[in-house]
């Protein structure tokens, strides 16, 4: 590949031409950059311009797709679409399913981080070392279950077991409207939906924690031993601050997945077209991705693109939440430790 | 705010490998006692035993006493926590905390100790402190941006800062100035001789000129050989060892002959 698609100049250069005497020396960008580097330079560019070439089709798709729905007046959209659930427009249609969406990953977000940074800080920093490789394997093992499998769990194992606890919120927090209403006697619910997806989260925010943790500088961890700190103190002053931008991309992580989770979600709750807070009654909410699935086989042309403007508003959800994360990181730059 | 130290058959070891053999010395209050020896005899692992933080790589452990003041820190009853609060530590590589800023840094060990620092008192102790470690007119004027955003020089001053801020008995050196340029070497040296007026100073250096400048009592340490346990060799008067040592080792040390 180097002899075919070097220019001229590097040809001419090997032979070293009398009237330039350091040749070596001279910067240009031609001859500094021949043979693997090149190739290297290639494919890693390559490799970049791929990830934009693929969100920009995916976005495209989206719209595309979407289209029709998005430019079909409303009255003959409710007209087409015999599972609009009531809503007289596309926008009153996709509103709730965002909802939905957002409410159960943001509960299973909120169960999920904590525990994996316990999980994370027990295997980095306080696990005998044999014991921390053994669970680290473990979690990561978590990772590996397929999402039916998780749903299947969910619905035949899970929630029968987690009713009677929501049955006691219910009687003794029911004043908290989160847990007010009629508790469902199946418990499949937005509840233990985020329930299952925290599992499902956990391997994930917990693996890559993890690896911040470990990536700790020794020397800061040391300084604050040597300000006479705990093992929690030193943590808290030299692990979790170095951490949080690494913490905040692991729990973004973990939303992508929990905002995407299709088959767990259909196989448990049991769905509705609501906005409703109402955490533990059944057919209140519905997630987009589980919507789509649940819908798409029995879905017309101007449904199937009705579904996919629901997936539109995933995919902008999806941006939104990892340009607010990005944001976050960005905020406090120059106090990351990365200088 | 100083106190004497007193080692007494002192064995550090990694795992089951002796590092250092038979510690015997006294370290004087209100002075500052230099540690040299070639790398690998031992002064810096010996120097970590003094605040305990030895044990804190994994398999570490000591055997022998370390009193201060008579009490022994490696005492059944004795918290390395609060032996830490007590025995302040700068290490070799300048290590402010990266996430917090100047005035926070020099805070970090007050507020680990738990006590509840009004906002009044807490400007005066950064301003104390920094005065004490000769930064305060170079950074009194950014105190909330980052303590990375400092120079190598200056980074080992807040140090020094961050340590006195929590008012030890003791403060220990782990070649302060090794990553540092000739002239924060000088501005640290000089805060060195300032500080022992109300500190008890060890110092590890691998610069003897920097040991003969700035310390009152050096310790030259030496090992037979690689996988031999570090010895201390001779302990004496500053102007002693570098002049007429009893050891011939020290002697061939100073004068270049070896390490």
């Amino acid at each position: 590949m180097t002899s075919t698609t070097s220019p001229p100049t590097a040809g001419r250069r090997s032979d070293g031409p009398p009237s330039r005497p350091a040749p070596a020396l001279r910067r240009s960008g031609r001859v500094r950059d021949r043979g693997a580097s090149r190739v290297f330079r290639w494919a890693a560019t390559g490799a970049g311009a791929l990830i934009l070439v693929v969100l920009a089709a995916v976005a495209v798709f989206l719209v595309l797709r979407a289209w029709p729905a998005l430019t079909t007046p409303a009255a003959e959209l409710t007209e087409k679409i015999t599972w609009l659930r009531g809503a007289d427009s596309l926008a009153a249609f996709v509103g709730p399913l965002v909802f939905g969406t957002v409410l159960a990953a943001a509960l299973a977000l909120l169960i999920a981080t904590p525990i994996a940074l316990g999980i994370a800080l027990f295997i980095s920093h306080y696990a005998p070392r044999r014991l921390a490789s053994g669970l680290g394997y473990l979690v990561d093992l978590l990772a590996a279950i397929p999402s039916v499998v998780y749903g299947l769990w969910g619905a035949l194992v899970l929630a029968p077991l987690v009713q009677p606890v929501w049955a006691w919120l219910n009687r003794y927090l029911g004043w908290i409207p989160l847990f007010g209403g009629d508790v469902s006697p199946t418990a499949r619910v937005i509840l233990t939906v985020g329930l299952v997806l925290a599992v499902m989260l956990l391997p994930i925010i917990t693996a890559v924690s993890r690896e911040v943790f470990l990536q700790t500088p020794r020397l800061h961890e040391e300084a604050a031993l040597a300000l006479g700190a705990t093992r929690w103190e030193m943590i808290r002053t030299a692990v979790l601050p170095f951490a949080r931008s690494g913490i905040i991309s692991a729990a973004m992580l973990g939303l992508g997945r929990a905002l995407g989770e299709t088959m767990a979600v259909l196989m448990i709750l049991s769905p509705g077209f609501l906005y409703s807070f109402k955490l533990l009654v059944a057919g209140q909410q519905q997630t987009i991705a589980a919507n789509i699935a649940a819908q798409f086989p029995e879905a017309n042309p101007l449904g199937v693109s009705a579904l996919i403007a629901t997936g539109l508003a995933l995919f902008v959800i999806t941006l939104l939440v990892n340009m607010a994360a990005r944001a976050i990181v960005a905020r406090r730059k120059d106090f990351s430790g990365a200088n | 705010m100083s106190q004497r130290i007193d080692v007494k058959d002192l064995n550090i070891f990694y795992g089951d490998f002796r590092a250092v053999a038979d510690i015997e010395m006294a370290v004087e209050p209100r002075s500052v006692t230099a540690f040299i020896g070639p790398s690998g005899c031992g002064k810096s692992t010996f120097l970590r035993t003094l605040n305990r933080m030895h044990e804190v790589i994994p398999g570490a452990r000591v055997e022998g006493t370390v009193a201060m003041d008579g009490v022994d820190l490696y005492g059944n009853d004795i918290d390395p926590v609060a032996v830490r609060r007590q025995v302040g530590m700068v290490f070799q590589r300048p290590n402010p905390f990266p996430t917090m800023s100047i005035a926070e840094n020099v805070l970090a060990g007050v507020r680990l100790n738990n006590r509840r620092i009004s906002k009044g008192d807490a400007q005066d102790l950064v301003e104390a402190s920094l005065r004490g470690a000769n930064l305060w007119n170079e950074v009194k004027d950014r105190l909330d941006r980052p303590g990375s955003g400092l120079s190598g020089g200056q980074q080992q001053r807040l140090c020094i800062a961050r340590a006195i801020a929590v008012k030890p008995q003791v403060l220990l050196m782990d070649e302060p100035c090794s990553a540092l340029d000739p002239i924060s070497t000088l501005a640290i040296e000089d805060l060195i001789a300032e500080l022992k007026a109300s500190y008890t100073i060890v110092i590890v250096t691998h610069n003897m000129q920097q040991a003969a400048r700035v310390s009152d009592r050096t310790a030259f340490f030496n090992l037979a050989g690689t996988g031999q346990p570090g010895r201390l060799v001779e302990i004496d008067e500053t102007s002693t060892i570098f002049s007429s040592p009893r050891e011939q080792s020290t002697e061939d040390y100073i004068s270049g002959r070896f390490g």
